[in-house]
């Protein structure tokens, strides 16, 4: 991030707890005392093998869920008490979301299952059809917008996936696990798409187990380890430094 | 709002054989519903085409009221008399007032003998009777004035499976009743009435001379000079007769009915059978609806990721509950106009059918009005139904739903 933006502080975890079955025998904490803020422009990746919260924390940060104790703050504002519609209007402008299983609606065509969150934040039909072609385009899908996704390869879904990700111009991509259903050669195409939505000036959000994709893309790490934050590290001048540590 | 439609319309195409199964309660319910609607008129005109009433302007006097059996004005103590008629006839209000007879006859054909009806016709005043009836020949022509021992038959004497003679009868054929015999000048056309389509019109004076029943007449037609003066001919005549035949009101051994007073009654049995229908179409109505919670509730199970994936980005609770309440709305919708096509159809087929038995000019009745509200109803039935299973489609949980 170059030194003449400014600095647009978009996501702040505080103190944040998700526990699970509270105050029962079988009670899972399955985060802890979360810091975390995400500034605009960053590509940031939340790292940790399966089980180390990293699925709540995204859910967190996508306002799919409350905490149970803490604060979620997006754009400054308390959105832990938000009710769910609220939450999901502001979701729907302000975040995209790509899955790990790609997660189109079956009964939607690739162009569809682009425009359909533009649908429901009030944009005119003419120009959600020329916005989702604009953006199919984009990625490379401009003779497959009709197709429905049972008819595409997994590439060509995740690809839609992210083109959908983008139908209401959002502050910040969330990508679960984006390449862990894809072969190599498919998951290096997304993750190439991510890189130049980044330089573009997205917010890109990672959730990922492979260290290697961590480290080679983003360049603020933090480390999930049983619902706690382990380390964060930070690429500065292509080097990795330790900025906090438990 | 369009939108919803459109997705609605995606999902219901996309789910195939099931949501056409859904379909068919409601379908089955407003095909009923419409088809009996359309059906109306046709079976309206059937039944009034039945008794033979076809003039507006004409009103039936006859005495002791209706009777069980036999022909009109028979088993009456007190009957009417051809001076009653006259009498009634310088009623202010009254055009015309025609006694007639109509008698039980044994009717003998190529060595068969069957029991009929004969009717009469005043032999000044046939035209009266030909017009009030609307009778006309089929075959040979009608009685004149001066025609001698000459009869007018109803079209089912022609008819060998009908007239009980195993013989179909020709215009010119001779046929003896009561031991006379008589040439056959005309036969009618099809009227579609049970009576007159069995008939043997003859003279009065003739019928008189086998029947003899001289001044006594079974009932007497009125024609009333305009329609305006229906109520009132009818009350100079009640109130007439009552003098002659000197009962009080109230206590009438005779009974004067308008067509209208006839059309009540056929209008409340027809009234009764729709009634029956209308709850059998609703029982079906409601079975479907049942049907649509059902495939409702297994489409929102089913569709738990999709909801999921939608409330990820961006669609509040309430656009979901609308867009699985629209889309329970649609296959009311759908279910509707089908039964709406399709009612239309067996209306249209089963008016001409009828027309086609009993010879009615009848056309299917189809209100525009009934229509749109027949699809507004389908599709709010089908809403309603679907609200349950919306309401719980749009408080799934997010982070569950997209787990699927």
């Amino acid at each position: 991030m170059s030194e003449k933006e400014k600095v647009r502080e978009l996501i702040r975890l505080e103190r944040v707890y998700k526990i699970y079955r509270a105050g029962q025998e079988n009670e899972v904490r399955a985060l802890q005392n979360i810091n975390l803020k995400i500034i605009g422009g960053e590509f940031v990746a939340i790292m940790g093998p399966s089980g180390s919260g990293k699925s709540t924390c995204m859910n967190l940060i996508g306002s799919l869920d409350i905490p149970t104790k803490g604060k979620v703050f997006l754009e400054n504002k308390d959105i832990s008490k938000l009710a769910e519609s609220e939450l999901a209007l502001l979701r729907g402008k302000k975040i995209g979301f790509i899955f790990q299983q790609f997660n189109l609606i079956p009964n939607l065509t690739a162009l569809e299952n682009v425009t359909l969150p533009m649908i429901f934040q009030g944009v005119e039909e003419y120009e959600r059809i020329e916005r989702g072609k604009e953006l199919l385009k984009k990625f490379g899908l401009a003779d497959r917008m009709y197709h429905y996704p049972a008819q595409l390869s997994g590439g060509e879904q995740q690809r839609v996936a992210i083109a959908r990700a983008l139908a209401n111009n959002p502050d910040i991509i969330l990508a679960d696990e984006p390449t862990g259903n894809l072969d190599s050669i498919n998951g290096e195409i997304i993750l190439s798409f991510l890189d130049a939505l980044h330089k573009e000036g997205k917010t890109i959000v990672m959730i990922t187990h492979d260290q290697n994709l961590a480290l080679r893309h983003a360049e603020i790490i933090y480390w999930l380890k049983d619902g706690k934050i382990e380390k964060v590290t930070k690429k500065y001048r292509n080097k990795w430094i330790t900025l906090r540590r438990r | 709002m369009k939108e919803y439609f459109l997705l609605a319309f995606k999902n219901i195409r996309k789910r195939g054989v099931r949501s056409w199964l859904t379909l068919l309660g409601i379908f089955i319910g407003v095909l009923t519903v419409v088809s009996l609607i359309s059906l109306g008129n046709g079976l309206r005109e059937g039944v009034i085409s039945q008794f033979g009433i076809s003039s507006t302007k004409l009103i039936t006097v006859q005495a002791g009221g209706l009777t069980a059996y036999g022909p009109p004005g028979t088993w009456v103590s007190n009957p009417l008399t051809k001076q009653d008629a006259e009498a009634i006839e310088k009623l202010d209000s009254v055009e015309i007032a025609i006694p007639r007879n109509i008698e039980t006859v044994q009717v003998k054909f190529k060595g068969k003998t069957i029991t009929s009806l004969a009717a009469s016709l005043p032999r000044e005043r046939m035209d009266f009777v030909y017009e009030t009836l609307e009778l006309n020949a089929k075959h040979g022509r009608l009685l004149e004035k001066g025609d001698s021992r000459k009869v007018l038959l109803g079209s089912d004497f022609r008819d060998k499976t009908k007239n009980g003679f195993g013989k179909s009868i020709s215009v010119g054929d001779k046929i003896s009743i009561e031991g006379k015999e008589f040439r056959v000048a005309g036969i009618l056309e099809k009227k579609g009435s049970f009576i007159i389509d069995r008939i043997i019109f003859m003279p009065d004076e003739e019928l008189n001379d086998i029947k003899n029943y001289r001044d006594k007449v079974n009932l007497i037609a009125v024609r009333v000079k305009s329609k305006d003066l229906m109520d009132r001919a009818k009350e100079d005549i009640e109130k007439l007769l009552r003098e002659r035949r000197d009962v009080k009101k109230g206590e009438e051994d005779f009974e004067v009915s308008t067509p209208q007073a006839i059309l009540e009654t056929v209008d409340n049995v027809l009234k009764g059978i729709q009634i029956f229908i209308v709850i059998i179409a609703l029982i079906s109505i409601v079975v479907g609806s049942i049907g649509i919670i059902n495939t409702m509730t297994v489409s929102v199970l089913e569709r738990k990721k999709d909801i999921g994936i939608m409330k990820a980005v961006g669609l509040t609770n309430k656009n979901i509950f609308y867009l699985f309440f629209v889309e329970a709305g649609l296959l009311g919708l759908i279910g509707g106009l089908l039964g709406v096509v399709f009612g239309m159809i067996v209306g249209y087929f089963g008016t001409a059918a009828i027309n086609k038995i009993i010879g009615s000019s009848a056309t299917p009745e189809i209100s525009w009005i009934v229509v749109i509200l027949t699809l507004i109803g389908s599709f709010f039935i089908g809403s309603l139904a679907g609200t349950i299973p919306a309401i719980r489609a749009a408080k799934q949980n997010p982070v569950e739903a997209l787990r699927g």
